[in-house]
Formats: C-alpha cells, sequence, structure tokens
C-alpha cells in the first residue's frame, strides 16, 4: 500500500498506479486526451498535467504517466496547472479547430482566444490510432513518420497498407477525426458554442449539415429562434463579408 | 530481383539477422542504392521481423536517408544559425539557380541532389557547403560555380 495526498486529501493505492488512476479511483476530474483505457501511456498531449511537491519546489507532470510514490503530494487544480491547461487546449485549437472534442475542451476550461497561426490541420499527433492500431487490432498499419514540424501518421510509402484490415478503429479513437464540429462562422478558431444555452447549430446551419443525421433529435434546431438571434446572425454574416472583402 | 534479393539478405546476415543492427543495415543499403527501396525495405521487415511501418519511422526520422531516389551527387548546404547569418540562404539560392533544382530536389538527370541541412558541427569555417562528402569552407556567392566546376571536371 502507498498512501499520497491529493488535493489535501490522503489517498491509498497499490504500486505500479499512476496519478492519473488514483484520482480516477477518487472520482477526481483529471481531463486527458492521448490517455485511452485499453492503450498504452503516451504522455504526448499534456493535458492531464498535475503539480506535485511541496511550495516552493513544485514541478509540472502529466499524471497519465507519472507513477504514485509514497508521500507525494500531488494538486489537481493550481493556476499553474490551470494556465498550463488553457495553453496546450489553446495550441490544439490552433492546429485542428475543426475538431468537436477540442472545441469541447476549449469552452469547458474557458479557452476563449487562439494566439497562433491557424493551420487547420485534421491530427494533433495525439498517438492513439497508432497505439489503437499496434496494440488492440494487432495491425501495425500506421505510425509516425518524419520528425520536427513535418512529423506526420501515414501509412508505409502513403499508400494503402497491406497490414491494415480496415477495422475502423484508428478513425473511432481519433480526437481530430471521429466528430467533425463545423462551429458557427466565427471570426475565431474558437467555436464556444456546444456548451452554452444558446441555441446553435440551425442558427448557422441548415438540416442537412446535421451530423447526427437525425435531425430534431438533439432539439437545438426545434427551439424556436427568436428574431434576435436571427439578427444577430445576419450582423455577424455581414460583418465577415466586409472582413473578407 | 532474386539477385537483389540475395545482396539484401547478405547485408542483414552480416549483422546477424539482429534487429538493434537496423541503422547500419539502412546504411549499408542507403550506400549501395543511394536510397531506400521500398522493395528493399520490405525484405528488411521481413528478415528482421520489424513492422514496415516502424523501419519507415526510422527511415524518415534521419535525413541520412531517403525514400526517394537521390541523385548520384549530393550537395549539402548548410543553414545552420552560423551559417545563416554568414549568407548561407544566399549560397543556398545560388546553387538553386545553377542546378536549376529547388532544395530537397534531385536534378532531372539524376546527377544532382540539393539538401540543406541545421549545422554541420564546424560553424568557424561557415559557411559550409559539403558536395560528396567533401567539406568547402567559407564558400561565397562567387565560388559557388567554380567549385562546381572543380568538383565535377574530374569525370
Ligand atoms: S483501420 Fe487499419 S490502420 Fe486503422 S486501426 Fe484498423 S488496421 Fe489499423
Ligand atoms: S490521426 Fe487522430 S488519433 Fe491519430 S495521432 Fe492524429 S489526432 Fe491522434
Ligand atoms: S492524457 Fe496524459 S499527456 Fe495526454
Ligand atoms: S551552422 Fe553551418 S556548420 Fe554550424
Amino acid at each position: 500500500m502507498i498512501t499520497l495526498k491529493i488535493n489535501g486529501l490522503e489517498v491509498k493505492t497499490e504500486e505500479g498506479q499512476t496519478i492519473l488512476d488514483v484520482a480516477k479511483f477518487y472520482g477526481l476530474e483529471i481531463p486527458t486526451l492521448c490517455y485511452n483505457e485499453g492503450l498504452s501511456r503516451y504522455g504526448g498531449c499534456r493535458l492531464c498535467l498535475v503539480e506535485i511537491g511541496e511550495e516552493p519546489k513544485t514541478k509540472l507532470v502529466s499524471s497519465c504517466t507519472y507513477p504514485a510514490e509514497e508521500g507525494l503530494v500531488v494538486r489537481t487544480d493550481t493556476k499553474r496547472v490551470i494556465e498550463a491547461r488553457k495553453m496546450m487546449i489553446e495550441l490544439m485549437l490552433s492546429v485542428a479547430p475543426g475538431s468537436k472534442i477540442i472545441q469541447d475542451l476549449a469552452s469547458k476550461f474557458g479557452v476563449k482566444q487562439v494566439r497562433f497561426k491557424i493551420r487547420n490541420e485534421e491530427c494533433i499527433l495525439c498517438g492513439l490510432c497508432v497505439r489503437m492500431c499496434a496494440e488492440q487490432m494487432d495491425g501495425r498499419a500506421i505510425g509516425f513518420q518524419n520528425r520536427g514540424y513535418k512529423r506526420k501518421i501515414s501509412t508505409p510509402f502513403d499508400t494503402r497498407s497491406e497490414e491494415c484490415r480496415l477495422c475502423g478503429g484508428c478513425i473511432y479513437v481519433c480526437p481530430a477525426c471521429q466528430l467533425r464540429c463545423q462551429g458557427p462562422d466565427a471570426d475565431t478558431a474558437v467555436c464556444n458554442a456546444c456548451l452554452t444555452m444558446d441555441p446553435t447549430c440551425l442558427d448557422f446551419h441548415d438540416e442537412l449539415q446535421c451530423w447526427m443525421y437525425d435531425v430534431g433529435r438533439c432539439g437545438t434546431c426545434i427551439r424556436e429562434k427568436t428574431e434576435e438571434s436571427n439578427n444577430k446572425k445576419r450582423t455577424q454574416k455581414s460583418k465577415q463579408k466586409e472582413k473578407n472583402a | 530481383m532474386e539477385a537483389e534479393e540475395l545482396k539484401v539478405k547478405s547485408y542483414i546476415t552480416k549483422y546477424n539477422n539482429e534487429k538493434k543492427a537496423l541503422i547500419s543495415i539502412l546504411q549499408e543499403v542507403q550506400e549501395e542504392y543511394n536510397y531506400l527501396p521500398q522493395e528493399v525495405l520490405k525484405i528488411v521487415s521481413k528478415a528482421l521481423g520489424i513492422p514496415l511501418i516502424d523501419i519507415i519511422g526510422v527511415a524518415t526520422f534521419y535525413r541520412a536517408f531517403s525514400l526517394e531516389p537521390r541523385g548520384k551527387h549530393l550537395i549539402t548546404v548548410c543553414l545552420g544559425t552560423a551559417c545563416h547569418v554568414r549568407g548561407g540562404p544566399k549560397i543556398l539560392e545560388e546553387f538553386e539557380r545553377k542546378l536549376n533544382i529547388d532544395a530537397g530536389e534531385t536534378s532531372k538527370d539524376g546527377q544532382f541532389s540539393l539538401e540543406t541541412v541545421a549545422c554541420l558541427g564546424c560553424c568557424a569555417i561557415g559557411p559550409v557547403v559539403v558536395i560528396d562528402g567533401d567539406y568547402h569552407a567559407q564558400i561565397t556567392i562567387r565560388k559557388v560555380g567554380s567549385i562546381l566546376k572543380k568538383h565535377f571536371k574530374k569525370e
């Protein structure tokens, strides 16, 4: 048995557990992205950062890879953690603003701006697909290639791989492509719409663009559109046009 | 292809079919073919029992390897910090103009490949250009033409 402290709470766990495992067991929420229960740990997204140690010698570590140690002092929601986490979300958002998962993270943690160049990529290099393919699907069809800013995920020679069994596992776990979010026609890369109470999608898209292919199920579009929101939309659109011109 | 296959296999047996010798084997292949042909990589993958995708990962990580055929002659222009401030980019441009290819490309006749590198560790003599392993120090735009001539007159 190991005893450690998370957010002042004394907790017990076994050898070989990570901080994240313990926190989950005790119901303490730590956001994650590149972590998946059924796959090996990667520690790539840095979303699960926590602060360990006592003042003034504390440091940030990724809780999904850091093993629980006897006497460890962990804090999951310090100012430093929150700021670092917001920065990671902002960075990921600038890479793949089309990802609903990342947009939702942005809403949840109050990321309201993106100060980096918007790259509109379809991948944030979280490595989930690679691990899924190798560890669960016994596939070995995709992997990381190149390095630095040219790093990417692909099959050998960028063609259909003989090893791929077309199981779709890679797409299933991908945070950037499993759920596409179009976002409103916002001027920025942050949408912040899903988690607010305003009617969203139908304010901006017509029925045919419902990604649930089941118009009306989520209810947003049934809500009567107020005159106000229509006006808002109009002004927003014209603003955008002005900008484009 | 069979003779080829034997040749590749000989590289692999030279290193006792050991997985950890992957880079050395790839180096031999690169040396022999001037690039890493797809077929050869597949043979290596089978013989060593390393998934092809992992071999590609290694091969694309190092600049010493190339998956595209490289020219007979490799010209590398240093764009590291020291060479950069001493005019590396201008020299690269001059090579691009003279050889009529962009950095990272191979000329149509398969003679030259032009690449860039970020520091060769000999900044004191920069800007540095390496042609087929020969280091040329303190290059200026004017010297580019004569270097090319000197180097390729031999043949
Ligand atoms: S669809 Fe192919 S690449 Fe994707 S996880 Fe399955 S085997 Fe791997
Ligand atoms: S393709 Fe998706 S799952 Fe794979 S690394 Fe990129 S973002 Fe992650
Ligand atoms: S979940 Fe821990 S680094 Fe991504
Ligand atoms: S920068 Fe060119 S050799 Fe160091």
